[in-house]
C-alpha cells in the first residue's frame, strides 16, 4: 500500500493514521501552513511548525496543537514525519514521511526564492514528491523580489507625488508581511485593514518584528489619510470600504499580475507580479533537486504541469485536491 | 540672447534621442493600465515631450492607423519562439489559452537568463528594419526577430511583438493623442487634429514637418465632427427654432474633397476609399474646385420623393471588395447623403455657422442635379413633441433616428457635447437564453465574457447570435461562476452550458441571412440587461424573430 494515499478527506498517511491539510475534520492532522484552504476547522488535533500555531489559534480557536521545529522528527505510530521549511509564509513546511526507508514529501505550497521571513525553501530528497503548481505554466518567470520592491517603492512615490493615497491590495497572511518594510522605508505613515492588522499582531506576540503600522480606524475623519499608505485583503477591493482614502490608487500584488489582461480586468492602477509561490522554473528546480522518481502534482496547473514533467522524463501524475481553485483563486497568491 | 536659444527656430532641428524603446514600452504599459484619462493625457504628453523627433513620428502613425504592413507572421513568430526556449507546441497553446495574446503570450515565455543586454535602440531603429526585412529571407526576419527578443526586457518584447502582430488595444482614442498633441506643442487641437490626419508616410516626414509646416497634400480630410447621445429630455437644449433636425443614417460616415481637379473619398476610420465608390466619380468633373463635404455614404437609389436607403447588409456587401463587379452596384446601389461643407472656394469654412454652410451646400448639391447626392432632409418642426413623434417612425426609413444640431454652431473636432446630439430610436429587444460561452481575450482573457444566444422553437433552442458587451465586471464575474460550474461540453474553447440563464438583448437592425441557422442577422448585437426574474421558458421564439424579419428587415 501507497505510504500516502489520495482520499476525499484529504492526503492520508494509513501506517500512521494521520491525514495532511485535510478539508474535512479528522482525528490527526498534520498542517503545512496556516491558509485556510490548507488548514481547515473542526479536526481533534493539530500538528504543525511552532510559528504556525499562533496563527492557527487566532483562525481555528481553541483545540488541540502539537507543534515541531524544523528538521525535529516525530514517531506517529511508527512512521517517522519531520517538517521542513517550505519558503511561502511564516512558519510554511513541507512534511516529510518516512517508513521502511520509502520516504514522501509533501510540499504544500511553497515557492523558491528566500523572502527573508518564511524561511529558506528546503530541497528534501524523497522517493515520492507531492507538489502544488499554482504557477505551473513558462510564462510565471518571476522578477527578483527587491526589483519588485523597487518597482512597489516607485508607485507610492508616483501616488504622493499626485497626491493620492497608496492603497495595496496585498493577502493579510504572507504579501503584507513581505512588502511592510520596503513601504516603511518610504513612508511611516501606513495603515492596514483590520485582516491585515490582526495578522501582523498575532505576529508581533509571537516574537516576530515588523515596522509599526495603524489600525484603519472606521470613524476617523477622511483627512486622516493624506499621503499615506493603505494595506487592504482582496477582500476589500473595490468595496465602499475604500471610499474613505479618496483620492488613491490602487496596486495589487499577486503572481496573476503577471498576465497584463489581468491587471485591467480588474480595473486597478498598478500590479505587482509578487508571488508566495514558485514560478515555472522554481517549480521544476525543486522537484530536480528531491530526486523523487515519481511526482504527484496538485492544486493549479496540474495535468499541464504534469504531461511536462512525463514528456521530460519524470514520471508524473495529476492529483485532484481541494486546495485553491486553479480557475477562481485569487486570494494568497 | 538665452531665450532666442530655446525658443528658436533651430530647437526642433537638433535632433535628439533620448530614450528608445524603454521610454515607449513605459508609455503603452501606462496607458494600458492608467484608468483615468488624466493620467493618460500626462503619459502621453511626457512622451511628446522627451521621445525622439523620429520616435514621435511613430508613435503617431501607429495610433492613427499606419502601421507598417506585417512582414512576419503570427505562426512564424510562435515557431521561433518554441525553438528559442525549447517547450512543446501544446505546452505554448495552453499558455496562449491563459494569456490570450500571442505578442504577451511569448514576451512572458522568453526567460530574462537568455537576455544578451546591448545598448538600446529607439522605437524607429526596430520599425525600421521591420520594414526592411519584409522581402527578405524568413532566416533574415528569424535572425532579427531572436536578436530582438533577446536584448530586450518583457515589457520591450511585448510591445516588440505588438508592433509585428497587430493593434495595440490600450484605451487610447485619437482624441487623447491629438489633445497630448496640441498640449506640447501648443497648437490647437482642431489644428493637429488636421495635420495628422490624410496621407502622410512616417518614413519620409519629421515630427515639425508634420505639425508645424501647413502641408500641401489635396487628399487631407478635415477631422470628423460626432455627436454625443442626449441624455434627457430634449426640451431641456431650448428653444426648438434654435435647432435644426435631421435624419440619423447608418451608413458609412465620410468626406469628399475636391482638390486640384482631384477627387478623394474618405471614411470616418480614415481610409481612403475612392475607388471603391465608382458612383461618386462623377463629381471629379462637376463638383466646383476646393470642397469638402461632409455626409453619409449608404446604399440607397433615388426615388420619387428624393431618395430611399437600404439596409446597412445591403452596404456590407460593397466593402472589403477590391473589385465590384456590376451585378453588385446594381443591388447595392450607393448614394451620398451631404450633411455639412467644411471647405468652399479652397477655404476653411468650418468656424462659419451651421445655417450659412448648409445654405452653401443646399447650392451646391442642386447645381449637381444628380441621382447619386442628395442633401440630407431636413426634419420640420415647431414643438419637442412633434419632432418626438416623427422621430418613432425613424425605422420604417431605415433611419437609426434623428440628429440635432444647434443653428448657430461652428464644425468642432472629434465628439464634443453641446451643439450636436444624438436622438436614437429605442433598440428592438429580444429575451434570449445564453447555450455557449468562450473566453474573451485580452483584458477578459481569464472569464468566459463572449456568449452565444438563443431563442425557442418548439421544444428546440435556436442559436441567432452573439453579443459581446453590455454586462458590468460584477456580472461577467457571476455568469463566468456559473459557467464553470454549469458546463455541459467542451469543444476547443467554447463550452455549452445549462440554458438558464436569460437576457435581453438589443439590437439596431435585422436582416435575413442564410449563414445563420436561425436565418436572421442582427446589427449591433449586444446584452441589454439581465432578466434575474425570468425562468427560461419565458424567453422569445424564433417567430417573433420572424415577425420583427417582417416588419424591419425589408
Ligand atoms: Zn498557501
Ligand atoms: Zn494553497
Amino acid at each position: 500500500m501507497a505510504l500516502i494515499q489520495f482520499t476525499d478527506k484529504g492526503l492520508y498517511c494509513a501506517e500512521g493514521n494521520f491525514y495532511i491539510d485535510p478539508w474535512q475534520p479528522v482525528d490527526k492532522a498534520v498542517i503545512t501552513h496556516a491558509h485556510s484552504d490548507h488548514a481547515r476547522w473542526g479536526s481533534k488535533s493539530y500538528l504543525c511548525h511552532t510559528f504556525t500555531k499562533p496563527l492557527l489559534q487566532q483562525r481555528l480557536g481553541d483545540g488541540n496543537y502539537e507543534t515541531l521545529e524544523w528538521g525535529q522528527p516525530v514517531f506517529i505510530n511508527g512512521v517517522k514525519v519531520s517538517l521542513h521549511p517550505a519558503g511561502h509564509i511564516i512558519g510554511s513546511s513541507q512534511i516529510r514521511v518516512e517508513r521502511n526507508g520509502d520516504v514522501w514529501v509533501v510540499s504544500g505550497d511553497y515557492k523558491t526564492e528566500n523572502d527573508g521571513i518564511s524561511g529558506e525553501f528546503e530541497p528534501v530528497k524523497c522517493n515520492t514528491f507531492i507538489t502544488e503548481s499554482t504557477f505551473g505554466l513558462p510564462i510565471y518567470n518571476w522578477k527578483k523580489q527587491a526589483d519588485i520592491f523597487i518597482d512597489i517603492q516607485n508607485w507610492i512615490k508616483d501616488c504622493f507625488e499626485k497626491n493620492a493615497n497608496a492603497v495595496i491590495i496585498a493577502y493579510s497572511l504572507g504579501k503584507a508581511q513581505r512588502i511592510i518594510a520596503p513601504i516603511a522605508e518610504v513612508t511611516s505613515n501606513i495603515h492596514a485593514h483590520g485582516a491585515v492588522w490582526n495578522i501582523f499582531q498575532t505576529l508581533k506576540s509571537s516574537g516576530f518584528k515588523f515596522p509599526d503600522i495603524n489600525r484603519i480606524d472606521i470613524d476617523a475623519p477622511k483627512e486622516k489619510y493624506k499621503n499615506a499608505v493603505i494595506i487592504a485583503p482582496p477582500s476589500a477591493e473595490a468595496s465602499l470600504w475604500m471610499r474613505r482614502f479618496t483620492p488613491f490608487e490602487v496596486g495589487v500584488c499577486s503572481g496573476w499580475m503577471q498576465v497584463r489582461g489581468n491587471v485591467r480586468r480588474r480595473n486597478i492602477d498598478a500590479g505587482f507580479a509578487l508571488s508566495d509561490h514558485a514560478d515555472w522554473n522554481g517549480l521544476l528546480q525543486a522537484i530536480e533537486a528531491t530526486e523523487a522518481s515519481k511526482v504527484f502534482v496538485t492544486h493549479g496547473f496540474q495535468s499541464a504541469f504534469s504531461r511536462y514533467l512525463n514528456e521530460k522524463g519524470i514520471e508524473s501524475a495529476e492529483v485532484k485536491t481541494e486546495y485553491g481553485n486553479d480557475e477562481d483563486a485569487v486570494e494568497g497568491n | 540672447m538665452d531665450e532666442m536659444l530655446t525658443y528658436g527656430e533651430d530647437v526642433n532641428e537638433v535632433p535628439m534621442q533620448v530614450g528608445g524603446m524603454s521610454l515607449f514600452a513605459e508609455l503603452i504599459m501606462s496607458l494600458g493600465t492608467s484608468t483615468k484619462t488624466n493620467d493618460k493625457l500626462e503619459a502621453l504628453s511626457n512622451y511628446f515631450s522627451v521621445a525622439g523627433d523620429k520616435d514621435k513620428v511613430w508613435m503617431i502613425a501607429i495610433f492613427s492607423g499606419r502601421r507598417p504592413r506585417r512582414s512576419v507572421s503570427a505562426a512564424l513568430l510562435q515557431l521561433w519562439c518554441l525553438e528559442l526556449v525549447n517547450l512543446p507546441q501544446w505546452l505554448f497553446a495552453e499558455c496562449y489559452l491563459t494569456v490570450g495574446d500571442l505578442a504577451e503570450t511569448i514576451s512572458l515565455l522568453i526567460p530574462p537568463e537568455i537576455m544578451v543586454p546591448k545598448e538600446e535602440q529607439p522605437l524607429h531603429y526596430y520599425i525600421e528594419q521591420l520594414i526592411g526585412i519584409e522581402k527578405q529571407s524568413e532566416e533574415v526576419k528569424k535572425q532579427f526577430v531572436i536578436d530582438s527578443w533577446r536584448q530586450m526586457n518583457q515589457q520591450e518584447r511585448f510591445v516588440f511583438n505588438k508592433l509585428i502582430t497587430g493593434n495595440f488595444r490600450i484605451g487610447v482614442s485619437q482624441q487623447l493623442m491629438v489633445n497630448a498633441l496640441s498640449k506640447v506643442t501648443e497648437l490647437p487641437a482642431a489644428t493637429v487634429a488636421h495635420r495628422i490626419s490624410g496621407n502622410w508616410d512616417p518614413v519620409m516626414t519629421t515630427f515639425s514637418a508634420l505639425l508645424h509646416e501647413s502641408n500641401s497634400d489635396d487628399s487631407k480630410p478635415y477631422p470628423f465632427y460626432l455627436a454625443y447621445a442626449i441624455e434627457g429630455e430634449p426640451a431641456e437644449l431650448g428653444l426648438p427654432h434654435e435647432w435644426q433636425a435631421e435624419w440619423k443614417w447608418d451608413g458609412i460616415r465620410g468626406q469628399i474633397i475636391k482638390r486640384n481637379n482631384e477627387l478623394f473619398v474618405w471614411s470616418r476610420g480614415e481610409e481612403l476609399i475612392t475607388e471603391k465608390f465608382p458612383e461618386y466619380h462623377f463629381l471629379k468633373d462637376k463638383l466646383p474646385d476646393g470642397i469638402v463635404m461632409d455626409g453619409e455614404i449608404i446604399s440607397g437609389r433615388q426615388s420619387d420623393e428624393g431618395f430611399v436607403v437600404l439596409p446597412f447588409a445591403n452596404l456590407q456587401t460593397r466593402i472589403g471588395r477590391k473589385n465590384i463587379s456590376k451585378k453588385q452596384l446594381q443591388e447595392a446601389p450607393v448614394i451620398f447623403i451631404a450633411y455639412d461643407l467644411l471647405e468652399y472656394n479652397h477655404e476653411d469654412w468650418r468656424e462659419k455657422t451651421m445655417q450659412e454652410r448648409r445654405t452653401q451646400l443646399e447650392q451646391i448639391v442642386a447645381d449637381l442635379q444628380s441621382s447619386e447626392v442628395f442633401l440630407s432632409p431636413i426634419i420640420a418642426f415647431d414643438m419637442w413633441a412633434e419632432l418626438a413623434a416623427t422621430r418613432v417612425t425613424a425605422r420604417l426609413i431605415n433611419s437609426e433616428g434623428v440628429m440635432l444640431k444647434r443653428k448657430s454652431s461652428a464644425y468642432q473636432v472629434g465628439r464634443k457635447r453641446g451643439d450636436w446630439w444624438k436622438w436614437k430610436i429605442d433598440p428592438l429587444t429580444i429575451d434570449a437564453v445564453m447555450i455557449y460561452a468562450q473566453k474573451g481575450s485580452g483584458r477578459r482573457s481569464n472569464l468566459y465574457t463572449d456568449y452565444t444566444f438563443a431563442v425557442k422553437d418548439g421544444d428546440k433552442l435556436v442559436p441567432f447570435t452573439k453579443a459581446y458587451s453590455g454586462l458590468t465586471d460584477k456580472e461577467f464575474g457571476e455568469v463566468d461562476y456559473f459557467v464553470k460550474r454549469n458546463s455541459l461540453e467542451k469543444f476547443g474553447p467554447v463550452r455549452t452550458v445549462k440554458p438558464e440563464l436569460i437576457f435581453e438583448i438589443a439590437f439596431e437592425g435585422i436582416a435575413a441571412s442564410n449563414r445563420h441557422k436561425s436565418g436572421v442577422a442582427l446589427r449591433f448585437p449586444r446584452i441589454n440587461r439581465w432578466r434575474k426574474d425570468k425562468k427560461p421558458d419565458e424567453i422569445n421564439t424564433l417567430d417573433d424573430l420572424k415577425q420583427m424579419l417582417e416588419q424591419y428587415g425589408k
